[in-house]
């Protein structure tokens, strides 16, 4: 995927964004192969990332709004916190975590697609986790004297509650995986940006830009608008199947 | 099959005894002095103007809230205490499922195995009239049905006692009635009715015994038939005219 | 109660989770730290798989600024530097990270700006004396001020220029911290002049109104070295391989694929291995 050398002369703003959807078409019509590569590469990594920080995110959430303990408020409010972390912070942080010099460098993981996985999950997972507390949160209060009647306390009501409240769950979700699907910082120092191991819709687009050619880049760009369009739409697919029979 | 709640562990946990029980909140004694028995057998209606602090006193009663001052005492103790007891709020609380659903998942809870959920559900059910509901949303039906889903909920558990806290007061005349006849045949079948309202007519037409609360002091107590003939003290007998100011 | 919902719940998850995959490759490769600048000018797409062709040993770029380059050298996380930096590739093997420097190419810096040129330094023949005047006027320059040896570069010749850039910057002096791509879209952008290399310029697409105006002075050479990061110091370096591509770089083979790379038609870089003083 390059381009050609030519340039004088600035070009008009529309004109760049025909180029752009252009190339995105030509791109996706012709299935080209790299552009295939990346494609799947930048799903594996966000989904994964997004599966695992669910994994993790939604029970320390539900935990977090249903149990009492000490420091409880500061942890809401450090979770609540996370959520603005600047990814690239969390890329140099988990670079350091796996350089060879470092504490897991033992595992040589940096510069692969984990490294970025791990990454990503650290980004995502206060998301998912800050916005299950808040709904169990409101979930609880709205049947916590009903659920102790029945004998279903605090530690039994987690997965009844998180299951109750799985809409606007699936909604956490995807606000996760847009975070993910869209980060740049993190995954570009951890992952390398190496052609065909770690170039993802992401690092491609930064790369093209720094290439100078503005409107693959911006073609690129469309098509990862599609792909998300593509994942939400499947998230509401599902969330309609379920809905008629719950 | 739906007998008393004494089918289960074998010992009876009446008569609940209340002993100088009292409630604070905020500063402020909500209610106070509570002596009273609650025996097997009558119809107990805790009866009395809003602010009075039934609903209080029956979360007392249940377990939900613990007394500042006093003692709620069961016959027996342990999870038996738990499991002889249901409670069926004015607002009816269903989870994001079907109808028979909400019934399996408070007979989970139970312990019971899903052949004996299904028929222990399909029997509540057709007791309640809600067979054909079985399988849609409880949050979809009517206000009238979820509260006699929670009925049905709370009758699948076989309770010993069974507290219910204004159930009628969001429902129609039509649904009142379905709900009144529901608590009756619950009766019937051997559960101890405890149950507040500030409804006069409903009182009268369910009540063995009452128990008058005022500003959080109990009032009057007694067989229903010679207090509504003649009550022994004057807020009593304002509140029956409808006179009483709160 | 298994219901239908709960199964389509349980057929997106392991959906999702066949996605997941193992993210690990078992095939043979090495790991280099190079430059923005030389990824941009494409050299490693068109000489990456001629090695691998020829030895089956796949070749991971990450590219970074020089400082970051050979800080990742430092960090043990590469097997081999490929960067643009005389000083600091010396310094790298003095202080014990690397085994011993190569020379191996050379591509030329130029400057290049507006095509209105207000500094008036079209066709100079001393790089110093271009950016004497490019001060003087007070003219916009775009610094990569990333520390790469694209920066370096330029920051020696400011010194020689006798002009203190720390103290310009922020009014004519633009200092960006960006690499050699994005640094030239800025300059497109604002009309400013940069120090750039000749590679990037010939494939860079958004010129704008950007024009070559200084190049050939011997001064604005850029010469690259390749190191072997020390085994000693990071065992889990893969030195058998990373030594075969360094080889194969120096060989005759090596040396006349680089030299047969071309941009526009025209060698982007020079080999120059067997050159005394490179």
């Amino acid at each position: 995927m390059s381009a050609a050398a030519t340039g004088s002369g600035a070009q008009p703003f529309m004109q760049t964004i025909q180029d752009a959807f252009a190339s995105a078409l030509h791109l996706m019509i012709s299935l080209n192969a790299g552009l295939i590569e990346i494609v799947l590469l930048s799903l594996r990594v966000s989904l994964t990332a997004v599966l695992c920080a669910a994994l993790i995110g939604l029970p320390l959430g539900a935990a977090l709004a249903l149990f009492q303990f000490p420091g409880r408020r500061f942890a809401a409010i450090l979770l609540s916190s996370l959520m603005g972390m600047p990814p690239v912070v969390v890329g140099l942080i988990v670079y350091l975590l796996l350089s060879r010099s470092g504490p897991l460098g033992v595992f040589g993981l940096l510069f692969s697609p984990t490294a970025m996985i791990l990454a990503q999950i650290v980004i995502v997972t206060p998301i998912i986790a800050a916005l299950t507390r808040q709904l169990v949160e409101d979930l609880w209060s709205e049947y916590r004297e009903q659920l102790q009647s029945l004998g279903c306390g605090p530690r039994r009501a987690i997965a009844t509650l998180l299951w109750d409240g799985r809409f606007s769950l699936m909604t956490a979700l995807l606000a996760g995986f847009g975070r993910a699907s869209a980060e740049v910082g993190a995954v570009m120092i951890v992952g390398g940006n190496i052609d065909h191991v770690t170039r993802m819709m992401t690092t491609a687009i930064a790369l093209e830009t720094s290439k100078g050619d503005l409107a693959l880049a911006l073609g690129l760009g469309i098509i990862l608008i599609v792909l998300s369009l593509g994942v939400n739409g499947a998230a509401f697919v599902i969330r309609d199947l379920t809905g008629r029979h719950p | 099959m739906i007998a008393a709640g004494n089918g289960r562990d074998g010992a009876s946990i009446l008569p609940l005894r209340l002993e100088g029980v009292g409630y604070a909140a905020g500063g402020q004694m909500r209610i106070s002095d509570i002596d009273i028995e609650l025996a097997a057998g009558p119809r107990t209606i805790i009866l009395g103007p809003n602010g009075a602090g039934k609903s209080l006193l029956l979360r007392l009663c249940h377990g939900l809230i613990q007394p500042t001052a006093g003692r709620v005492q069961w016959r027996g103790s342990g999870a038996a205490l738990r499991r002889r007891q249901a409670m069926v709020f004015q607002r009816p609380i269903m989870l994001r499922r079907s109808a028979a659903g909400n019934i399996g998942f408070a007979l989970k809870l139970r312990g019971l195995g899903r052949s004996e959920r299904r028929e222990q559900i399909a029997e509540v059910l057709r007791r309640t009239g809600l067979s054909a509901l079985a399988h849609r949303p409880a949050r979809v039906l009517s206000g009238g049905e979820q509260q006699r889903l929670a009925l049905a909920r709370a009758w699948a558990l076989e309770p010993e006692v069974l507290f219910l806290d204004e159930p009628t007061a969001s429902l129609d005349p039509a649904a009142t009635r379905a709900v009144e006849e529901l608590v009756q045949s619950i009766h019937r079948s051997g559960t101890k009715i405890v149950m507040t309202t500030h409804d006069l007519g409903q009182a009268r037409r369910l009540a063995d015994e009452i128990l008058f609360l005022n500003h959080g002091h109990l009032v009057e107590t007694g067989p229903a038939a010679p207090f509504f003939a003649g009550p022994a003290t004057p807020e009593a007998a304002a509140f029956l005219k409808g006179e009483l100011t709160w | 109660m298994v219901t239908l919902s709960r199964r389509i719940f349980l057929a997106a998850a392991l959906i999702l989770t066949a996605f997941a995959g193992t993210a690990w490759a078992g095939d043979r490769f090495i790991t280099i730290a190079s430059t923005t600048s030389t990824q941009d000018s494409g050299l490693f797409e068109y000489l990456l798989p001629i090695f691998t062709k020829k030895t089956g040993i796949e070749v991971r770029v990450v590219a970074v600024g020089t400082g970051q380059a050979l800080k990742i050298g430092q960090q043990g996380d590469a097997d081999m530097l490929f960067v643009h930096d005389r000083a600091g590739e010396e310094k790298f093997v003095a202080d014990g990270y690397g085994v011993k420097r190569e020379p191996l190419m050379y591509n030329d810096f130029i400057i290049v700006g507006p095509e209105s040129d207000p500094a008036q330094i079209k066709g100079d023949a001393k790089a110093v004396d271009a950016f004497q005047k490019i001060a003087a006027a007070k003219a916009s320059f775009a610094s990569r001020g990333d520390d790469s040896g694209t920066n370096r570069m330029e920051l020696r010749l400011w010194k020689q220029a006798g002009v203190d850039v720390k103290a310009a910057s922020g009014g004519w002096y633009k200092n960006l911290g960006q690499g050699m791509g994005a640094t030239l879209n800025t300059a497109a952008a604002m009309d400013a002049y940069t120090l750039a290399d000749r590679a990037t310029w010939s494939k860079f697409a958004n010129k704008q109104h950007l024009a070559l105006l200084v190049e050939g002075d011997k001064k604005l050479f850029n010469q690259y070295g390749v190191i072997l990061v020390n085994p000693a110091k990071f065992p889990k370096v893969k030195v058998a391989d990373a030594q075969a591509f360094i080889d194969w770089l120096i060989s005759p083979e090596g040396q006349a694929a680089i030299a047969g790379y071309k941009i526009g038609g025209v060698q982007a870089f020079f080999p120059d291995h067997d050159q005394p003083g490179a």
